[in-house]
């Protein structure tokens, strides 16, 4: 595990407050795997002293090239989103345990589930196992037209079904909304976003196999801070830590 | 002896450096980031008698220039640290200060009798100061008599040196420091975190799960400065200062104001090498001022100074 000063090549807007982050540096080259992430810290340390946990949305290893997608929220990101290019960025990484890419047999099909600021390390994977053969489906929540982002680029990867809050695009309602036919042929199920949306997932997968990733307010992001732990009854200690044990679980195995 | 080592009861260490308890788990996170060996010591997570879960998250928040953490004493049991995580510690070949909490005084007896039996563990912090538990020991650290008490209880069972960890919340730390020496005390430790809280504007919720936590980072250094400069004149122990130290030269000021060692911890977020870069600074500032020995740093704020400053 390292410690990089990525340089930005860009930091635009992409969506309301959503962010499209792109780095480079020779540290890019160690980020292979999706659901990982970077702990990266947002500017000035001495004021903003903790780093944000920012998964990875795509690396391009030929331009050595990582791409993050984030909300400018708080004050940090929002220190983060007035970077400019050729500015450099602390990042720690890549952290965590991503998908278990050898897990889902190729004559499988995957459901990609992902709501808001969770949907970004969909992409990576949905590269990696359309790479692999296998048909990939989409299903992408956002509040409404206004914050959704990467529709076009999801798309070329495999069949995208959008649902918004308010209806403005797509299925008016939740994630879960949509994924009443998606679930017939019982595909691998990988799911990204707020704890209340992976639950109704998980309620909704009915005992089907999936990985969920989780995501949760860090401290060091290496594990020995037991800032961002989350109750399990699958291993003997009780807990797992989202950030080393995690961010990416199997279905059934944490507590939501 | 190097010119940065320093000796404290039970710790001999080759730098006055250690992470703070709570901020570096048992160690083996970081060793994946550095070779431990470099250190000057380690003190590690709060040791209870049974395992704890802890508290519900969010258990983190930032503030400004700082940190508020209410954890909750996490941790798998004295036994299992003894057992499952000081044996990996061992080949760093550097003293262990092994942090002991607890919910009454039958439980900071029967984990210091157990943790300080191990040939590993060179000294113990007994801590008294923990904000984010109801009956984690804060309520020992507030009052003067109980400290006091505890301490002496505590060195009667524990078969290495005792330092005892106080809490900056409390309306004369002096008084307290004065107790727990008088009860025995081999060595301080302070400060710990100030009890502080963070709302979210948006909906008036806090932001923590448990409502309150621990503040700590840069923003609480003067505070412990100020507190390690007031005791250290009051007291003969030794202290191992913390609060807020990230670079080297935050090192040598609280060595200044009286600390003999001192404690790493909220930085160990922001870099996890933050401690061996400290190390290798630490000669270079020397330099500058023209000082051999970093032993000799402790306390010259009141040396220089025949009369506390405080008082001029």
């Amino acid at each position: 595990m390292r410690k990089h000063l990525l340089k930005v090549t860009s930091n635009r807007e992409i969506a309301r407050n959503i962010y499209e982050m792109k780095l480079t540096g020779p540290g890019v080259g160690s980020m292979t795997t999706p659901g990982q992430f970077l702990h990266v810290s947002v500017g000035n340390q001495s004021s903003k002293l903790l780093r944000r946990p920012l998964s990875i949305c795509d690396v391009d290893h030929d331009q050595e090239e990582v791409t993050l997608l984030y909300r400018a929220q708080g004050e940090g990101t929002k220190q983060l989103s007035q970077k400019q290019a050729r500015e450099l960025v602390d990042v720690l990484g890549p952290l965590g345990n991503g998908f278990d890419m050898d897990a889902i047999a190729v004559n499988k099909r995957a459901l990609l589930i992902g709501g808001g600021i969770g949907v970004p390390p969909l992409y990576y994977l949905g590269k990696h196992l359309k790479k692999k053969g296998i048909e990939v489906t989409f299903i992408l929540g956002y509040q409404s037209v206004e914050d959704s982002f990467y529709v076009e680029k999801f798309q070329a990867i495999g069949e995208t079904i959008v649902t918004t809050v308010d209806g403005s695009l797509g299925i008016k309602g939740f994630v879960t909304d949509a994924m009443g036919a998606c679930v017939e042929d019982e595909p691998v199920i990988y799911s990204v976003g707020p704890a209340v949306m992976l639950k109704a997932v998980e309620d909704r997968a009915g005992g089907l196999d999936g990985y969920l990733s989780l995501e949760e307010r860090m401290g060091c992001g290496i594990g020995a801070c037991f800032a961002c732990v989350c109750p399990t009854e699958t291993r003997k200690s009780g807990y797992v830590k989202i950030c080393s044990d995690g961010p990416v679980f199997k279905m059934g195995e944490v507590v939501l | 002896m190097s010119r940065l080592s320093v000796s404290l009861p039970g710790l001999n260490m080759k730098n006055p450096i250690l992470p703070a308890s709570g901020c570096f788990g048992f160690g083996k996170e970081y060793a994946k980031w550095y070779d431990l060996s470099v250190l000057g010591g380690v003190t590690i997570k709060a040791a209870t008698l049974e395992g704890r879960f802890g508290n519900p998250t969010p258990r983190v928040a930032e503030t400004e220039s700082g940190m508020l953490n209410a954890i909750g004493l996490q941790n798998p049991g004295v036994r299992n640290i003894i057992e499952n995580e000081l044996p990996a510690l061992e080949k760093y070949n550097i003293p262990i200060l092994a942090n002991i909490a607890g919910s009454t005084e039958e439980e900071y007896i029967e984990v210091t009798r157990q943790i300080s039996a191990s040939p590993l563990v060179s000294a113990v912090e007994l801590n008294i100061s923990c904000p984010n538990v109801k009956e984690g020991g804060i309520h020992f650290g507030t009052d003067y008599k109980s400290a006091a008490d505890l301490t002496r209880k505590v060195k009667d069972v524990s078969k290495k040196p005792v330092y005892v960890k106080l809490s900056p919340n409390v309306s004369n730390i002096v008084e307290m420091a004065q107790a727990v020496e008088e009860a025995g005390a081999d060595g301080l430790s302070m400060i710990n975190t100030l009890v502080g809280m963070k709302l979210d504007w948006r909906t008036g919720n806090p932001i923590l799960a448990n409502k309150t936590g621990g503040l700590s980072g840069p923003a609480i250094k003067p505070v412990a400065i100020r507190m390690i400069y007031e005791v250290s004149q009051k007291v003969s122990l030794p202290i191992i200062g913390m609060g807020g130290v990230s670079t080297a030269e935050d090192v040598l000021e609280m060595m200044s104001a009286g600390a003999s060692a001192v404690a790493v911890g909220t930085a160990n977020f922001v870099n996890p090498y933050v401690c061996p870069e400290i190390i290798e600074k630490l000669p270079e500032l020397l330099d500058e001022i023209g000082m051999e020995n970093i032993s000799e740093m402790t306390g010259r704020s009141t040396k220089q100074w025949k009369t506390p400053l405080s008082s001029r």
